[in-house]
């Protein structure tokens, strides 16, 4: 009974091959991005993680400078007296065209699982501390410091964009002898305080001390959340060729039922096939998956390095994790979307007319039903965004929004197609009108996603184009130097500046130190009284005079990010490392930058931190002086050419930073319209094959297939175009929720909303043409239709 | 002659080769006259009806209706022929489900641009349908669906009205009723007839009655 | 610190390893200083680290009494391993320290190692004023024979001072220790004579001690010839003021070899030979393991010497990155006494 009641279900599939392919297409689109999104946030989560393992800052307390580093008799100090502290330099080395991650140990005193497995089971320990020494790196790192003179052992355990080597060796290539960048604490602390030993350090927990994985959470919510819109898309497509398999196969269960299969194990056979569909489609969407995750990553990963200084390896690895949760997730989605199929098949009456009646007109009661359903969403979403905080509560915000706009759309609709056919004069608009309001509940769903889709595209398309605006005005604030020099070391430093004496109008040091500022990761930047930064520093609000203020050494500038992470404002105190208050002067724009950031007056930042070297300078000069200057410091004063950097090329490379970001997010973003896409040709392709019975008497009565195909495709237009309007404002409330909330949270700056309505033209061009070409296979079939199809409609035998 | 029908042939295409369903047919009816087509079950009636309503396109021979020649005409000329001259009754009702019933009484008539309201209103009193206007075709019976569907073809005032069963699909005491309605109608508006059946009675009040027998005339 | 690299471990007994083997030339291949028997030992400089020789060490043990009745063991080791036979500056220097301290009762055994680089200041070595330290541990005074320690791990710690009169005594010939018939040797001298008394720190509480200390003081290329396989190591306060130092190196291929010194009251060393001193193990213990010799039965018959040496604490187990056996023992027999047992090579 079992054999015979499966397949007689699953004839179905081999009759209408279509719909088994719309239903795979669907769900295995559904899981194929939202998989691909989380092979990505797992390989970078991962990459993280390997990063942090290499320090054991996930396991063991660190104790930081205030500064950027410290010397290391801190270190033996602290050891002798009796603290179980290992000692570590960190820092960043260009080779190879590359910045490679230098990370260097001391392999005595280091915890064994500090140090990636390779680092151990090495015995050669005269050959890892003694000079030429060797450093592990990562393999796809490894060929890159192949130049530097010394062993490289590439090590897949090491993190990606990182090699590790002795204290001593690393302290040589990153020209900072006797220096260390911070401690691990590997036992108990002992009685002795650490201010008494080293005063300038900090003991940090291990838990807050991870900070890439802090900093880059908003971006991986970021990902999530269009995976799941995606995600969410991709559902509308199998929940309509779920209803429609169902719908169509209703005298089937009837006969089936009928003959004696219990509901229990229709129901059964029904989970059964749907299970074996959503295993199939989900085995597709990973692999699917996989390929947009692979194509992503170098993308992602360049992203994260430009924007959060993290190193996420670009090559995808394949994780037990990952697949599970695919299949789960797939699996899911098909729950979800067969639910009510599955609750009406439950309710199946015994006896009754086998008329299809899902596509039927929609009841005035459902579509009240809904209305409602979008208005109290509505009421949650207001209220999210008065009380709620934190970017969870942002998300749901914009999950809120956009479920409600989503549910609203019908009403909308309907109420358009009834004003329209008010207005509409003769036979055939009526018909077309009335007829299309007939198929609206067929084609919401997808019309839904269309909406969704096209209103997260507004809405990220305005919150990328208001980012673009306000950065490039920005850089052409914060850029205003002419050349940017960095000198290698301070012999070279000093040889610069001799050089630059009298050639240049101004020459602004650019000095920052790594600190901790109320409890969190910050730069400290110290900056010359001069006009270049009077004239051009992008303030968001001063009090008077703050440049003076800022040049005595009595105030200090903060970014926004620290603004409002920490609620200051001008004339707040802010505590600096060390003890001391300083007045906070204003609040400056600082897009781009994860950290907090502290601006000090020169003279007051070298008091404070006289190690710190003076390597890098802003140059000021005439612009069209410029070039020359450049070749003159490299012919003339010995400066490699990549140590300077010309104002245009440093606005292009912070500008391709920029870009990169959210590339990510545009490829998701063309990705889930045509998910949407998708969904409405699916749409319109299962409806046309049930909408011979209503085409069949107009044609009948005097139209020709042609002028119906005509109709057909308008009434996709026509309904795309209101969906495209509706979106408008949907997009437009999601862009100030993601630029008022969702970046405020994530990034902690704030972008003045900008709105470019040129870009809605090119996006209402491509939804219809969307629409158009959704339409035209449908219309086409309707056209070549054989009257003696059309004719079966009136076939007595029917 | 409003209507000739001269040696028509039509195929299907079948397993093996094609099935001739319609085999030199010919016939004709004047204006004003009414003729009851009969014959066993897939004798080929329903064919020979679409094929005369311009719905479908014969094989070989040919259709003249009003002096023109459908075989002859294109998609368009078909459509136009549809609107404008024939009117058909089938008997699966066939109304267009998402326009009400007014609406669709008067649809084939504004189509075909003789949109008469007070002939309409007229129709629907006659028929009974006047509480009916505003309902859609689902909310109706088969014998009101049937009427709306009698009542559309009559409210284009056709010259040619093409009847497939027109009351098949109701019991016989309904039947008869739509049926005596139907036959003053068509009477009052001067159309010719032509009604597929399976009823003797009904064809019994036809003008002239045509038996079809395995695609030919009998 | 628990933590410990797996890495130093093995790089540990490879420094063991390659300290075998390379007889008696001046330097060997990888141009470490080889022991010569004619050197005269120079203090205060010899306290003092060695960096040309491969490996070196400061080792001290003392048998204590407390106030509370009960008596305990320490014992404290600075050991010297080098990667080249030089000093480098920073943490360039091929030099690497490592530290044992060790405590005992008769019921308990508590151990810690510190580990360290040299040429940063974190362990190292001077001979005037004296001072040894790594990290926190430290062994200092004005002069070796009169120094404090302060020691500990992390349940246990000592802080005790020894003071003594007595020279330091040479072993084996003049100070050069052979260690087996191949000719591989040490420079090799000890001060057995501290008088020791601080405090030790117990999970318990603390115990006020006194008692004898022993400090071993070696360096050498080339310890151990490549086929022996560990050594029993005594050092033995007697009744009446003389004191025993006598080792065994096991070898099975090349048979064992012993040597002594019987240090008399007054400091006067007389060395023998190998075969003239014998230890026989009498009982076995099943140590972290393995079985491990608890009782000994030693002769030395040129003293007259007959006594059977026995464990204080029998699970004396240093279980640190080298693990081996080191603990107090009692004397009794033809003399009577006690003192310190270190046994390595038990696998
Ligand atoms: N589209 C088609 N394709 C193939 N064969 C068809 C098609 N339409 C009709 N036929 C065949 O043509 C023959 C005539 O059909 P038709 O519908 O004209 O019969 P009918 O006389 O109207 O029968 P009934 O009284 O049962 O309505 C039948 O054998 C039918 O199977
Ligand atoms: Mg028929």
């Amino acid at each position: 009974m079992i054999r015979a009641g499966l397949s007689a279900l699953l004839s179905h599939w081999l009759r209408r091959p279509f719909q088994l392919v719309t239903l795979v297409t669907g769900l295995a689109l559904a899981t194929a991005l939202w998989s691909g999104v989380q092979a990505i946030n797992a390989e970078a989560r991962a990459s993280y993680d390997q990063a942090a393992e290499t320090l054991g800052e996930a396991r063991y307390p660190q104790i930081v400078p205030d500064g950027a580093d410290f010397p290391q008799a801190d270190y033996v100090g602290l050891r002798r007296a009796g603290w179980p502290v290992t000692p570590v330099i960190e820092g960043r080395l260009r080779a190879g065209g590359q910045s490679v991650r230098l990370i260097g140990i001391d392999p005595l005193t280091a915890p064994a699982d500090i140090a990636p497995d390779t680092v151990e089971v090495e015995t050669d320990l005269a050959g890892f501390i003694t000079p030429p020494g060797l450093l592990y790196a990562n393999p796809e790192t490894a060929p890159a410091l192949s130049g530097l003179g010394l062993r490289v052992v590439p090590a897949a355990s090491v993190a990606p964009g990182t090699a590790i080597g002795d204290i001593g060796i690393v302290q040589g290539l990153l020209g900072q002898p006797g220096r260390l960048t911070r401690l691990i604490l590997t036992g108990d602390a002992p009685g002795t305080p650490l201010q008494d030993i080293a005063s300038g350090l900090t003991r940090r927990a291990q838990a807050e001390s991870n900070d890439i994985a802090r900093l880059t959470d908003s971006f991986h919510l970021n990902l999530t959340a269009f995976g799941l819109l995606s995600f969410a898309v991709g559902l509308f497509i199998v929940h309509g060729a779920i209803g429609l398999a169902f719908e169509q196969r209703r005298p089937v269960f009837r006969t089936l039922r009928a003959l004696g299969l219990p509901l229990r194990t229709l129901i059964g056979l029904l989970s059964l096939e749907l299970v074996i569909l959503a295993l199939v489609s989900g085995g597709i969407g990973m692999a699917l998956g996989y390929l947009i995750a692979a194509a992503l990553l170098p993308d992602v990963a360049a992203t994260l390095r430009g924007l959060y200084g993290a190193d996420v390896s670009g090559q995808l690895s394949l994780r037990p994790a990952w697949w599970a949760a695919g299949m789960v997730i797939a699996l899911l989605g098909t729950a979800i979307a067969a639910a009510g199929a599955f609750w009406r098949v439950a309710r199946l009456p015994l006896l009754a007319s086998a008329q299809p009646r899902a596509w039927s007109r929609g009841s005035a009661a459902g579509r009240l039903a809904q209305g409602a359903a979008a208005a109290a969403l509505g009421l949650v979403a207001l209220g999210l965004a008065l009380v709620g905080s934190g970017l969870v509560a942002g998300f749901v915000l914009l999950g809120v929004l956009l479920i409600a706009a989503a549910l609203a759309l019908p009403l909308v609709l309907h109420g358009v197609l009834v004003l329209a056919a008010g207005a509409a004069r003769g036979a055939l608009p009526q018909w077309f009108w009335a007829d299309t309001r007939q198929q609206l509940p067929g084609l919401s769903l997808a019309l839904m996603a269309l909406l969704l889709a096209l209103a997260a595209n507004i809405g990220v398309g305005t919150m990328v184009q208001s980012f673009r605006a306000t950065f490039t005005g920005w850089l052409d604030q914060r850029l205003a130097a002419e050349l940017y020099v960095r000198a290698s070391d301070p012999a070279e430093a000093e040889r610069l500046l001799a050089y630059l004496d009298g050639r240049v109008d101004a020459v602004l040091p650019i000095v920052s130190v790594d600190a901790v500022v109320m409890g969190a990761p910050a730069e400290i930047f110290g900056v010359a009284d001069h006009a270049t930064y009077r004239d051009n520093w992008p303030l968001l609000s001063a009090l008077p005079d703050v440049w003076d203020r800022v040049a005595r050494g009595e105030a200090v500038l903060v970014n926004e990010q620290l603004a409002r992470r920490e609620a200051l404002a001008p004339g707040d105190p802010l505590p600096l490392p060390g003890g001391d208050t300083r007045t906070i002067g204003g609040v400056y724009s600082d897009y781009g930058n994860p950290l907090a950031q502290v601006l000090i007056g020169l003279d007051a930042f070298r008091a404070r931190y006289p190690d710190a070297p003076e390597l890098n300078f802003g140059l000021r000069l005439p612009a069209p002086d410029a070039p020359a200057l450049q070749r003159a410091l490299t012919d003339e004063a010995g400066i490699a050419p990549d140590q300077i950097t010309d104002q245009q090329s440093l606005k292009r490379f912070s500008l391709g930073i920029f870009e990169r970001t959210f590339a990510v997010t545009g490829a998701l973003n063309v990705l889930t319209l045509a998910v949407a896409g998708f969904a409405i040709l699916t749409s319109l392709l299962t409806l046309s094959t049930m909408r011979q019975p209503q085409l069949a008497p107009v044609w009948a009565l005097g139209l020709t297939r042609a002028s119906l195909a005509r109709l057909e495709i308008l009434r996709a237009l026509f309904l795309a175009l209101v969906t495209f309007i509706a979106a408008i404002p949907v997009g437009l409330l999601l862009a100030y929720v993601l630029l008022a909330v969702i970046n405020v949270e994530a990034f902690g700056w704030r972008l003045p909303m900008q709105v470019f309505p040129g870009d809605w033209l090119w996006l209402g061009a491509l939804s219809m043409l969307a629409a158009l070409l959704a339409a035209l296979w449908p219309a086409r079939r309707l056209a070549r239709t054989p009257p003696a199809e059309l004719l079966k409609v009136f076939a007595n035998e029917r | 002659m409003l209507l000739s029908v001269e040696t028509l042939t039509k195929t299907y295409p079948a397993e093996g080769g094609r099935l001739t369903v319609l085999d030199g047919i010919s016939m004709s009816l004047d204006a004003g006259r009414t003729l009851a087509l009969t014959g066993e079950s897939g004798s080929g009636k329903s064919t020979l009806l679409h094929l005369i309503g311009g719905l479908d396109v014969p094989d070989a021979g040919r259709v003249m209706v009003d002096g023109t020649d459908i075989a002859a005409l294109d998609d368009k000329g078909r459509a136009a022929l549809r609107r404008g001259t024939v009117g058909v009754v089938f008997q699966q009702f066939n109304l267009i489900p998402s326009l009400d019933v007014s609406a669709n009484i008067a649809f084939q008539a504004r189509l075909a641009g003789r949109h008469d309201p007070a002939w309409d209103a007229r129709l629907a009193r006659a028929l009974g349908l006047e509480d009916q206007l505003g309902k859609y075709p689902e909310e109706l019976s088969g014998g009101q669906q049937q009427r709306v569907a009698i009542g559309r073809t009559l409210a284009a005032r056709p010259r040619l009205i093409l009847a497939d069963e027109p009351t098949g699909n109701l019991d016989e005491a309904t039947g008869d009723r739509v049926l005596d309605l139907f036959l003053q109608l068509v009477a009052e508006t001067g159309a010719a007839l032509l009604t597929v059946t399976h009823s003797g009675r009904l064809a019994a009040r036809m003008d002239a009655q045509l038996v079809l027998s395995q695609g030919r005339v009998a | 610190m628990n933590a410990k690299g797996y890495s130093i471990a093995l790089m540990f007994c490879a420094s063991f390893a390659e300290a075998q083997g390379f007889a008696g030339l001046g330097t060997d291949a990888e141009g470490f200083a080889m022991p010569d028997a004619g050197y005269e030992f120079e203090f205060p400089t010899d306290h003092g680290p060695h960096p040309a020789y491969r490996i070196e060490w400061w080792y001290l043990t003392a048998n204590l009494d407390g106030a509370d009745g009960q008596t305990y063991g320490m014992q404290w080791t600075l050991f010297r391993s080098a990667l080249a036979p030089t000093e480098g500056d920073g943490w360039s220097s091929p030099q690497i320290w490592f530290g044992h301290a060790a405590l005992t009762t008769k019921t308990a055994h508590f151990a810690a190692e510190r580990f360290a680089r040299g040429g940063i200041g974190q362990a190292g070595v001077t001979a005037e004023p004296f001072e040894a330290w790594i990290d926190d541990w430290r062994l200092s005074g004005p002069s070796l024979s009169d120094v404090s320690l302060r020691a500990g791990g992390e349940e246990f710690g000592y802080d005790l001072t020894l003071k003594t009169d007595a020279p330091f005594v040479p072993q084996g010939e003049n100070g050069y220790s052979v260690k087996a018939a191949s000719g591989q040797a040490s420079h090799y001298y000890s001060q057995p004579f501290y008088e020791v008394s601080g405090t030790l720190a117990l999970p318990d509480g603390q115990v006020e001690v006194t008692g004898q200390g022993w400090l071993d003081r070696e360096w050498s290329s080339e310890l151990l010839a490549r086929s022996q396989e560990g050594w029993d190591w005594f050092s033995l306060h007697l009744g009446g003021g003389a004191r025993l130092m006598g080792f065994v190196l096991r070898d099975d291929a090349a048979g064992d070899y012993t040597s002594a010194t019987w240090i008399a009251p007054d400091g006067t060393p007389t060395p023998y030979p190998d075969g003239a001193f014998t230890a026989e193990p009498l009982r076995a213990a099943e140590v972290a393991g393995r079985d491990i010799p608890v009782r000994w039965r030693l002769k030395l018959p040129g003293q007259a010497l007959d006594v059977e040496v026995t464990a204080v604490n029998e699970q004396a187990w240093n279980p640190l990155a080298f693990p081996y056996w080191e603990g107090p023992v009692t004397v009794t027999g033809s003399h009577a006494g006690r003192g310190y047992l270190e046994m390595t090579g038990y696998e």
